[in-house]
């Protein structure tokens, strides 16, 4: 016997779910720690938890020696070892007044260029993973980045951690065919993000799942002392190399790509154009790059006997656009031979501030990408 | 009982493979380790490069990197393992399933490394857990790492069935998990597991070295 | 630099335009007195010729010999204009190390005060989480204070008879 018996409709009785995201998690990019707040999907509440790999580099430094801390300015953002050796070198000389020669500068620029084309395929390749496309473009992304490290450890020896940047120029000059070998790495570069964008740019699940997703406004944006591919793509034209102008970037011809709605697909795009434009100015150096000294003779004095070296009495604030936001170190010297307070103002750490306003009203799928846009590394976040 | 090499040979042409239980075993488990997805620090990009096209991690069975400790039989701890993070790290190798490893890769994992004198850094992970291969670097190339992994390729191949302590009843299933103190972890060190070594005299004192932390008068 | 923003250039004109306050300038910084700071913030973000809307940088120092105060250090750019640094300083006694906070003006200082907060133990009022961030929540005192001493782990190295 059927019976009809419809039950009266009844609103379940629900409760929010206090979920943790991290600290050892395949999403988290390093132990970064979520503690989340759920309605069944969406996130009502977002609070990021660091310090997980807080290694203690401020207070390292004030125990060394100013060019002892180079190697550990390495091991900040772990993917861009020279940018972070080049703005350290930058605070430094602009806290004593060192000139740079000439090749020094090109070989500098070559390098920081590199390291932005080596940054931005990796997380163009982290952010995919996150979206699910797992590791198919990361291996793409990584077959380029290899070719770059080659050419790295050419030069200073060393893949990733390469200490290469000294105060007053470079470590050492660019080794025999290394020209050459960047010339063939830049010029098959634009093929090689044709490729990629012909699979990514116009793909329909990566515009579904990331178009209007984590907008960020850009009042909001300045604000919260955002810096970096996020800051351009939510529409504000501030790029340190223009503003500034430090090291030689004023003689190149480069354009700032901005976004218009500062979500997760701005900010994806955005780093593939800068990509194409750092193509143009590494052309351009390659092919202009003078000889002459790699290190002004009082930068070689520094390096060979660093317990000289005392700064005189003051402070320095010297900061660059590093593939990530703006890379400040702040110095106070008290005239010894190590720095009485050493900063690293980190990109990734300042950028993190408004993670939760980007993630509210998403569903906690959403937070993982829009976290893997913000493009974080911990070892700045956490120094 | 040996059984002679010839007449092996000459079963395997015939397809009948001959071995002890404890060699098939053994291949299995050395040709398919599934390590975790635990990356710490800088170590972990050189291990995501070592899982790529160049260094193929593949070739020895062990690209499936699992998210979940459950399901994985290699512990590979990447970089530095802070304080804050060392109860996380005893937690997750808690959790894993036996048989399990642990692999120390880079400086930090093994001791420190170069931020040794911090105070959130803990100087080495084998104070809390037993790890099995130490790969020395800063970072280790990937292919310091794959050397590593063949090395505990070797160490598996020489466990023996009858003696392996996850089949013996003395073994330690949960190692203690040090919690947050005031100024640092509490306990310090698991000492099951690790012993401060013995004075070698190379120190010229024999005091503790004095706190380089102490204000100066003199600034200028 | 713009000669807007030299040091003696920025004091005259933010004593002048808010009223009864006194600066001193020490190097290329402006020291503020800490119960000033949001007015002379606010005034630096919303007034021409100023507009600085982002603040870039916010640092804590430990002078703990000249003169035992705690110091907290602002450089201070402009997105809309392009210009910049400004330098502020505030000081506070190491034994009340209390002073506003700015987040209610540039958001940005948020997490950097936190971190301010955990290492060297400078109280924001005002601040809308004020909770350690680096070191865990029971970790006690102040790790990067000057006078901080570490829990002594060198002594296990080697075991001492």
């Amino acid at each position: 016997m059927h019976s009809r018996n419809v039950m009266p409709e009844q609103a379940l009785e629900t409760q929010l779910l206090e979920l943790n995201i991290g600290p050892q998690h395949p999403s988290t990019h390093g132990v970064f720690r979520m503690e989340v707040v759920l309605d069944g999907e969406n996130v009502v509440k977002l609070k990021p938890v660091m310090g997980y790999l807080h290694r203690n580099h401020e207070q390292l430094a004030e125990d060394m020696t100013y060019i002892g801390s180079m190697p550990f300015t390495d091991r900040l953002d772990y993917f861009c070892a020279m940018t972070n050796n080049l703005a350290y070198a930058i605070a430094v000389e602009k806290l004593v007044g060192l000139d740079v020669p000439e090749r020094a500068q090109y070989i500098r620029v070559i390098m920081s260029e590199l390291t932005r084309l080596v940054n931005h395929t990796a997380v163009t390749g982290f952010l995919l993973n996150d979206l699910g496309a797992f590791f198919t473009p990361t291996l793409y992304a990584f077959r380029e980045r290899e070719k770059i490290l080659d050419l790295f450890e050419a030069a200073s020896g060393s893949r990733m951690m390469c200490n290469y940047m000294r105060f007053g120029g470079v470590r050492e000059d660019l080794p025999d065919g290394f020209l050459e070998g960047a010339c063939e790495v830049v010029d098959y570069y634009p093929k090689f993000l044709d490729e990629f964008e012909k699979l990514l740019t116009e793909n329909e699940i990566l515009r579904a799942r990331t178009q209007r997703v984590g907008i960020l406004p850009k009042e909001l944006a300045v604000s919260a002392s955002v810096t970096g591919p996020m800051l351009r793509a939510s529409g504000v034209n501030y790029d340190i190399r223009k503003v500034d102008r430090y090291s030689i970037y004023d003689r190149f011809d480069f354009k700032i790509p901005l976004g218009s709605i500062g979500d997760v697909y701005d900010r994806y795009y955005v780093r593939i154009l800068e990509m194409r434009e750092s193509v143009k100015i590494l052309d351009k150096v390659l092919r202009d790059i003078p000889s002459g000294e790699y290190l002004s003779p009082r930068g070689k004095a520094i390096s060979k006997a660093p317990r000289t070296f005392k700064p005189p009495k003051g402070e320095a604030y010297g900061r660059i656009e590093s593939p990530k936001g703006e890379l400040g170190f702040y110095l106070v010297s008290d005239g010894s031979v190590n720095p009485y307070r050493y900063h690293v103002r980190p990109p990734s750490f300042i950028n993190l501030t408004i993670l939760e306003d980007m993630c509210l009203g998403h569903k906690v799928a959403d937070a993982v990408i829009i976290l893997g846009s913000v493009d974080i590394v911990m070892g700045e976040v956490d120094r | 009982m040996a059984i002679d090499e010839g007449l092996k040979h000459e079963l395997r042409r015939q397809g009948i493979v001959v071995m002890k239980l404890e060699e098939l075993y053994n291949w299995g488990r050395r040709s398919s380790i599934w390590p975790m997805q635990f990356g710490l620090a800088c170590c972990a990009i050189e291990m995501i490069a070592t899982a790529c096209a160049r260094y193929d991690i593949a070739r020895f069975g062990a690209e499936l990197f699992r998210a979940s400790p459950r399901q994985a039989d290699l512990m590979i701890v990447a970089g530095t393992v802070t304080k804050k993070m060392a109860p996380q790290v005893v937690r997750l190798y808690n959790q894993m399933a036996e048989p399990k490893y642990v692999v120390a890769m880079g400086a930090c994992a093994i001791s420190g490394g170069p931020f040794n004198r911090g105070y959130n850094v803990l100087k080495g992970i084998d104070r809390y857990i037993p790890v099995d291969v130490h790969v020395p670097g800063c970072p280790p190339t990937p292919q310091a790492l794959l050397d590593g992994l063949m090395k505990l390729q070797e160490k598996i191949d020489t466990q023996h069935l009858a003696d392996v302590e996850w089949y013996s009843r003395a073994a330690p299933r949960e190692y203690p998990v040090p919690r947050f103190g005031p100024r640092g972890l509490e306990p310090q060190y698991n000492p099951h597991v690790w012993q401060p070594p013995e004075p070698t005299g190379i120190y010229l004192s024999s005091k503790p070295k004095e706190q380089k932390r102490t204000p100066t008068a003199a600034t200028t | 630099m713009n000669d807007l923003l030299r040091p003696d250039a920025t004091q005259q004109a933010l004593q002048q335009r808010v009223p009864g306050l006194t600066l001193t300038i020490e190097g290329d910084a402006l020291i503020i007195p800490a119960d000033r700071l949001l007015e002379v913030g606010r005034f630096l973000k919303e007034s021409e010729p100023y507009r600085l809307d982002y603040l870039s940088n916010l640092c804590a120092v430990d002078f703990v010999v000249e003169g035992a105060h705690l110091e907290t250090v602002y450089h201070l750019y402009s997105m809309e204009k392009k210009h910049g640094p400004v330098v502020l300083k505030v000081r506070v006694p190491r034994d009340n190390p209390h002073q506003p906070s700015v987040v209610s003006v540039w958001r940005g200082a948020e997490y950097q005060e936190r971190e301010a907060y955990d290492l060297y133990g400078i109280i924001y009022d005002g601040h809308p989480d004020l909770r350690r961030i680096l070191m865990w929540d029971g970790f006690d005192g102040h790790p990067m204070r000057k006078d901080y001493v570490q829990e002594d782990q060198d002594a296990l190295e080697e075991r001492h008879a």
